[in-house]
């Protein structure tokens, strides 16, 4: 038997009050403090610093692999996060991404382009809106007939499309090469020089800090950037306000007017082709896919980092794919941390299973991740939320300061913006009304 | 051009792998071997079946439940002095059926201990807090990673390599698959009979205990409307207990017979395509309906071997899953309807 706790406190989240003071900055002064931030990341391959640089692998390739992995996290989190359908197959859509590449650009392929009228040097920025298309596409097909559906069969049934398309990978081997995948496909040729014949992007790149590794992750945040401010301008317009309220409660939106089953549908497509984006720069940066890339258990890392980082904050789930990524990394290799003698590559091996138990660890005591998304005031605006939120904050300063002492005491249910927080449907009470045995 | 060219071979090739002189000519064979694999998927399916009628919950964690249950009964036959070879034990008859009796015990008690245990840990505490139905779905999800990844890393530290690691298990064979008779021109092996009639008693054992015992009738009554069972005086929680248990010793049992057939598929990563077949097994009936799960086990075992009769071994997983999306597509309440307090269970 269990009773929530019904006072009001203010939920407080990881830097929840680092998070209010960027709120109130002015968006001139949030630019200038998010500018060069951003650069100082760009810059982390560069510097390399100790002890944060990776040891098993290339810390250029890991960040690379970041990058992608953050444009999967913003897509997934659109579909998941704003717009609360559970997609299990979200692998299909960065496979479908990556091998279209692959098929327009490798020479093992029957559809190859570039041996007849396309240069291989611009092939690659050909093949990418192309995969965006037919990505956007796929998503058109699979959302079609499947979005009437609800919650968790939803979820199985893109479970499935997902398996079926690493199986339709593995099993047309004419067309996609079967388990011997798609080599020596197409990647931005720029930045020849005398020791680097094939340009910056070439995997033939490896003079480190400026190898290939760095290269992709420089452009995977400028990408990051222009899908960041598309995908935020969406969530405040009306498609964006759509999303959520069909995410918190389906047939009060269809009710109150909201055509849920396109803006649904809008989600998907949009998400897909985030992740067809992420495969096009996986295709280009590894020049070689093969199916067991894309196993389903992937799509399961991917929805790790979007719950991890916390769903429908766009930053947070930025944050998850960094943790997905770059821990397991962090330990391969590594035999000693800090004088301490570890043994880090077994600690890399036993991934999945620290993020199972995350996830589950998450899921009891911190449902909405580790850095919740806010509802803001999207009617009244930014300014009206900031100072919504401090008035609530001084408040719960004044009456119970200890109580915003434990700021990552995740079991606080209640929220002084209650009606707005994403956290609501926790308080609802259990129905097991029967005391248990 | 030469792209518009190419795509004539690939074409014709997917055309020719119509083989439907193959489906014909082996019908009862195909027929006989989609039963064997379809009263598996029934037995696995009643675990999601179960769950789902009484919590509305879909139990992703099952298929790992099954998986822990092959490796149940194939410890529980280390236990008895077996070690893997590459021939056939040759015991008799008697002592054989003995033996897998006490391996698939074994699968049982491991998946039924595995199947309460993370109903205990990973979903009480959900349903304490009223959690809406996604949150469940992620908590399998972890808990699927947390028991794949233990039999992958930690359980053969634990027993000195012997069990678990990145490979399958080195098989250890009791019975040797001997035609015993032909049925319209098709072998039936006695490993088939085994696995069919096994299937069947548990499945006639499970349908009995739910619509005769008093705990079967419990689990009906909460699935129909938990609060009033709860006035009258039904236990929610320990419900929820037996029917994870029943799942889980289901699961277990299916296990064993799954490893008759398939030897070598004892391995960490083995139960997932497996969970996710019998699943669509279950949809396919009616999940939530205990008869339903069982009809469309077989259903599903069946189809899927016509399915790779006529399109090609490698797209027999195809066709369970495109199966399952077209069955939610077009009648998504299965063909027994859904509801296990509905049903005549």
């Amino acid at each position: 038997m269990s009773i929530e706790k019904t006072q009001p406190t203010l939920h407080l989240g990881v830097g929840d009050k680092l998070r209010l003071w960027w709120d109130a900055l002015a968006r001139p002064a949030q630019w200038g403090i998010g500018v060069p931030f951003i650069v100082l990341i760009a810059l982390l391959p560069v510097l390399r610093p100790p002890v944060i640089t990776t040891v098993g692998t290339d810390f250029g390739s890991v960040l690379a692999q970041f990058g992608m992995y953050a444009l999967l996290a913003i897509g997934l989190n659109v579909v998941v996060g704003q717009t609360g359908l559970l997609d299990l197959g979200y692998v299909g859509f960065y496979a479908i991404g990556a091998y279209t590449v692959g098929l327009l650009t490798s020479p093992d392929s029957p559809w190859n382009l570039t041996d007849d009228w396309l240069s291989r040097d611009w092939a690659w920025l050909f093949a990418v809106p192309i995969a965006i298309g037919i990505t956007a596409i796929s998503g058109l097909i699979l959302g079609t007939p499947t979005l009437r559906l609800r919650g968790d069969y939803l979820a199985i049934v893109t479970l499935g499309f997902g398996e079926i398309v690493r199986l339709l990978a593995d099993n047309l081997s004419d067309i996609t090469g079967g388990g011997r995948g798609l080599s020596q496909i197409a990647y931005p040729v720029v930045g020849e020089s005398a020791d680097k014949p094939n340009g910056v992007f070439s995997a033939g790149n490896t003079s480190a800090p400026l190898n290939s590794g760095t290269w992709w992750f420089w452009l995977s945040i400028v990408l990051i950037i222009i899908v960041l401010l598309i995908v935020g301008n969406l969530e405040r317009s009306r498609v964006g306000r759509a999303w959520v309220a069909i995410r918190e409660d389906e047939d009060a939106a269809e009710i109150m007017g909201v055509p849920t089953f396109k803006f649904k549908l809008w989600a998907f497509l949009i998400g897909a082709s985030i992740g067809g984006l992420s495969g096009a720069l996986y295709a280009g940066q590894v020049q070689f896919v093969v199916p067991t890339t894309f196993n389903v258990i992937n799509s399961m890392l991917f929805l790790c980092a979007v719950v991890l980082g916390g769903q429908g904050n766009k930053l947070g789930v930025i944050l998850g794919a960094f943790i997905i990524v770059y821990l397991p990394n962090f330990f391969l290799g590594r035999t000693e941390l800090f004088g301490i003698p570890i043994n880090g590559d077994d600690i890399a091996n036993y991934k999945y299973l620290f993020f199972g138990l995350a996830l589950v660890v998450l899921m009891i005591f911190r449902p909405q991740g580790l850095f919740p998304a806010r509802q803001k005031l999207l009617t009244y605006g930014r300014g009206i939320y900031v100072a919504t939120r401090q008035a609530a904050l001084a408040a719960a300063n004044a009456v119970t300061p200890a109580a915003v002492a434990p700021a990552t005491s995740g079991t606080t249910t209640s929220d002084a913006d209650a009606p707005l927080t994403k956290d609501a449907p926790l308080k609802k009470k259990a129905d097991d009304t029967e005391g248990d045995a | 051009m030469s792209a518009v060219m190419t795509v004539g071979p690939a074409v014709s090739s997917v055309v020719s792998a119509f083989n439907v002189d193959s489906l014909t000519h082996n019908f009862w064979a195909l027929t006989i071997d989609g039963l064997t694999y379809g009263s598996i998927y029934a037995l696995v399916a009643v675990g999601y079946t179960l769950v789902y009628g009484v919590l509305r919950l879909i139990n992703f964690a099952h298929s790992e439940i099954f998986m822990l249950g092959m490796f149940g009964q194939y410890a529980t036959l280390m236990l008895l002095g077996f070690t893997p070879r590459g021939d056939v034990y040759t015991e008799g008859t008697l002592l054989t059926i003995v033996y897998l009796g006490i391996a698939m015990l074994g699968g049982m008690a491991v998946s039924g201990g595995a199947a309460v245990g993370l109903e205990r840990v990973a979903y009480r505490p959900l349903r304490k807090r009223g959690a809406p139905s996604l949150v469940f779905l992620i908590t399998a999800i972890g808990a699927s990673f947390i028991l794949q990844e233990f039999v992958h890393f930690v359980l053969p530290k634990l027993t000195n390599q012997k069990l678990g690691g990145v490979n399958a298990q080195q098989p250890i064979r009791l019975v040797e698959p001997t035609v015993q008779f032909t049925f319209l021109g098709a072998d039936v092996t006695n490993v088939e009979i085994v696995i069919v009639v096994a299937a069947i008693l548990l499945a006639v054992a499970t349908e009995r205990f739910i619509t005769l015992t008093k705990f079967g009738r419990g689990i009906r009554a909460v699935a129909q409307d938990p609060v009033t069972a709860t006035l009258m005086g039904v236990s929610r929680e320990r419900v929820i207990m037996l029917t994870f248990l029943i799942g889980g010793l289901l699961a277990g049992a299916a296990a064993l017979l799954y490893t008759l057939r398939v030897p070598s598929g004892i391995i960490y990563s083995g139960g997932f395509i497996l969970g996710i077949k019998a699943f669509s097994a279950a949809v396919l009936g009616g999940i939530g309906n205990l008869r339903g799960a069982l009809l469309g086990g077989l259903l599903l075992g069946v189809m899927e071997l016509y399915g790779q009769a006529l399109f090609g071994t490698e797209w027999r997983d195809v066709v369970a899953f495109v199966l399952l999306i077209l069955v939610l597509m077009f009648r998504p309440t299965g063909i027994l309807g859904e509801s296990l307090g509905r049903a005549r269970a």
